[in-house]
């Protein structure tokens, strides 16, 4: 135990004394702003690196790339979701290229792995897409531009009992995010009188989810509310229809992950009637966001932002405008400062970043799956107005 | 509870037809091939890719990807996998399981990681219900029609390996392939072709089962577990043992997770470890057998 304190701590004070050095020759290269975005760009969560690289480049073409006399840079590496991947890989550009703000995280366990860096280095940490709840709580330098599906499935849990879904089994994958959307929307639907009458996790790799839609099909809830990460959502909903759920009066209620935009289109009319609640939509019925959708699918070959592309799009955002307020003299502390508490016009709605938790308010819609110009599409009907993170106890 | 014995039966058979292949490569040509999901997810990828790409009919991508990955594991067999019959196990498998790591960076390459969602026709997607209340059976179409592709097979593959001459020649390339050489057998054919059959039918579970189990680049990797398991349990011998294990461990696994969900997938594993201690050469082998 000893011993490892005392790596730690010299891991700490070497990383210090290379950063304080590095400070010398910085002064050469002084207008250079750079951003070391860590995403996933191959494996498993491949799309959302694809999504935030695309939308933070859109950022950058559409505000230039010279904020405050400074020439903003984009580091962008692939941690193929491996969090001891991100962490080198920060090391590294914290170290050797003397970044001034991180940003991406594609998945919770890569921002954990990096927070100590961040708090440790004084780099501020733009979390674009990992979406736990208890990331922010992980270092003082975390700022949030996603979401935490705390907040988008507590909003469903207000919506259901209004509208006559009081008994609701809940499936969810086995692991952090799910474990967040079961325990949050079980406590917000029990205390709007509802009732969750039996609580499924299926393992993260789950090859077939038959027994378990047959036993929530035994159950005869009100309806089935369902997170599992957008690439399974599709076998969810396809199995759910195939069993003839629909037809014995189960409703599917989820959280719009399983509804992502960037694959909605493939899933067919299976999809059709999906009740979801989650942040963004690439329908927002907002000018800006139509100016976003528009730019974006121009600038990557039709490819329709999702929810990670409007997270990196607003993460530039809080950077650029932080990079503004500081005229581009301040260090880590004074851009963390300057992030806390910007409210701002997302193409998602309104939003601010809350300066005590450093997560994001924002609004929370409720949408249907529907077919607009032959394609599917996420229509929002039903808005919950700032909602906050119900995860921080604060 | 039918209905759970129904689906279980399916899920079991699909994943015979994904692991005979192996069955026969790894017990009849005695080669331990870990690659054997990589060609399973070749004919996931050229069912969905087919239909999505050029609108082929679900029916007409199934021999497709049949023949597809039966090729593929025909050049394979031919240029990579034949200088390694003779080496070691550890060779084979160091060897096959780094084909399944290029297999999977290259699908991720060229198709992409995103999971592939495939549109069946709809004959296939309804369901037939029978019976009331618990005793209420309720058929997915696709289910059907998988256990009837999969009987189909088992009778065919049966028939092919005890009643006819190649079927001997197999058998007789595998015990003795000098001996068999000798006798007139071109062996170098025979395995080529028992080899790409093999990837073939690995090929045709990966286009009907990606639709149940889902498909990615991770595939191969996903379910080499539960090939391993299917073969492992059922012994390499014949074929009626990978068939009854897959079976068995089908139905354990559904039946798991309905009736006790929070330990459902370690069911599996439990009733592997057990029937291993009980009989470790497989369910269905005779000792002192080869």
């Amino acid at each position: 135990m000893q011993k490892r304190h005392l790596l730690r701590a010299s891991a700490a004070a070497a990383l210090a004394l290379t950063t304080g050095l590095a400070a010398l020759p910085a002064a050469a290269q002084d207008n250079v702003f750079k951003i070391g975005l860590i995403l996933p760009m191959t494996g498993q969560q491949a799309t959302t690196g694809r999504q935030i690289e695309a939308a933070a480049r859109l950022y950058m073409a559409q505000n230039g790339d010279t904020v405050a006399g400074k020439k903003v840079q984009l580091i962008v590496k692939d941690d193929t979701s491996l969090p001891d991947v991100t962490r080198r890989l920060a090391q590294e550009l914290v170290v050797n290229e003397k970044v001034n703000v991180l940003a991406g995280m594609g998945i919770t366990p890569s921002a954990m792995a990096t927070a100590p860096l961040a708090t440790q280095s004084k780099t501020p940490l733009v979390v674009m897409a990992a979406a736990t709840s208890s990331i922010t709580e992980a270092s003082p330098y975390v700022v949030r531009t996603s979401f935490t599906l705390p907040q988008v499935s507590v909003a469903l849990a207000d919506w259901a009992p209004k509208n006559g879904i009081k008994k609701v089994v809940t499936l969810v994958s086995d692991y952090g995010p799910g474990i967040d959307a079961e325990k949050y929307f079980n406590q917000r639907l029990t205390f709007n009188g509802g009732q969750v009458t039996e609580a499924l996790r299926v393992p993260l790799r789950n090859p077939d989810f038959a027994p378990f839609l047959q036993k929530v099909r035994d159950a005869k809830p009100d309806a089935l509310f369902v997170f599992v990460p957008s690439g399974a959502g599709a076998a969810v909903m396809k199995q759910f229809l195939e069993r003839g759920m629909d037809k014995a009066g189960i409703k599917l209620i989820a959280t719009g992950d399983v509804t992502d935009d960037d694959q909605l289109n493939d899933m067919g009319d299976g999809a059709l009637g999906v009740v979801t609640s989650h942040h963004y939509s690439a329908a927002h019925p907002s000018p800006l966001n139509k100016k976003f959708v528009d730019a974006f699918e121009k600038a990557n070959k039709g490819l329709r932002p999702n929810f990670m592309a409007v997270g990196g799009y607003d993460g530039m955002r809080v950077i650029y405008e932080a990079l503004k307020t500081t005229k581009g003299t301040g260090g880590g502390d004074a851009l963390l400062t300057a992030m806390k508490g910007q409210i701002f016009e997302s193409p998602r709605g309104p939003v601010f970043i809350d300066a005590q938790t450093r997560d994001i308010v924002q609004n929370v819609y409720l949408r249907k799956v529907e077919r607009v110009n032959g394609q599917l599409y996420n229509m929002e009907f039903d808005m919950i107005k700032d909602v906050k993170d119900p995860g921080k106890s604060k | 509870m039918l209905t759970i014995l129904f689906d279980g039966v399916a899920y079991g058979m699909l994943l015979f037809i994904l692991a005979v292949g192996l069955a026969v490569t790894m017990g009849l040509m005695n080669f331990i091939n870990l690659a054997h999901g990589a060609f399973a997810m070749a004919g996931g990828y050229i069912t969905v890719l087919l239909m999505q790409r050029l609108n082929v009919p679900f029916l007409v991508c199934l021999p497709l990807a049949f023949l597809g990955s039966a090729l593929l594991g025909g050049v394979l067999e031919r240029t990579l996998y034949r200088p390694l019959y003779h080496k070691a196990h550890l060779d084979q498998v160091l060897f096959s399981i780094g084909l399944v790591f290029m297999a999977v960076a290259s699908v991720d390459y060229f198709v992409g990681s995103t999971q592939q969602i495939m549109q069946l026709p709809e004959w296939l997607k309804g369901r037939t219900e029978i019976g009331e209340g618990a005793w209420m059976l309720g058929m997915g179409h696709y289910r059907l029609f998988i256990i009837a592709v999969c009987a189909a097979l088992t009778v065919g593959l049966q028939y092919v390996l005890t009643k006819t001459r190649f079927g001997s020649r197999l058998r007789a390339s595998v015990d003795d392939q000098r001996v068999a050489a000798g006798m007139g057998i071109n062996v170098n054919i025979v395995f080529l072709s028992t080899f790409a059959f093999g990837s073939g039918l690995a090929g045709l579970g990966g286009a009907l089962g990606a639709e149940v189990l889902g498909l990615d680049p991770s595939f191969p990797l996903k379910f080499m577990i539960y090939f391993l398991i299917v073969v492992a349990v059922g012994g390499t011998s014949s074929i009626t043992g990978p068939l009854l294990a897959a079976l068995l461990l089908g139905i354990a696994d559904v039946a798991g997770k309905y009736y006790i969900p929070k330990l459902g997938a370690f069911i599996v594993y439990s009733l592997m470890i057990l029937i291993l201690i009980w009989r470790p050469q497989g369910l269905f082998v005779r000792k002192g057998g080869k």
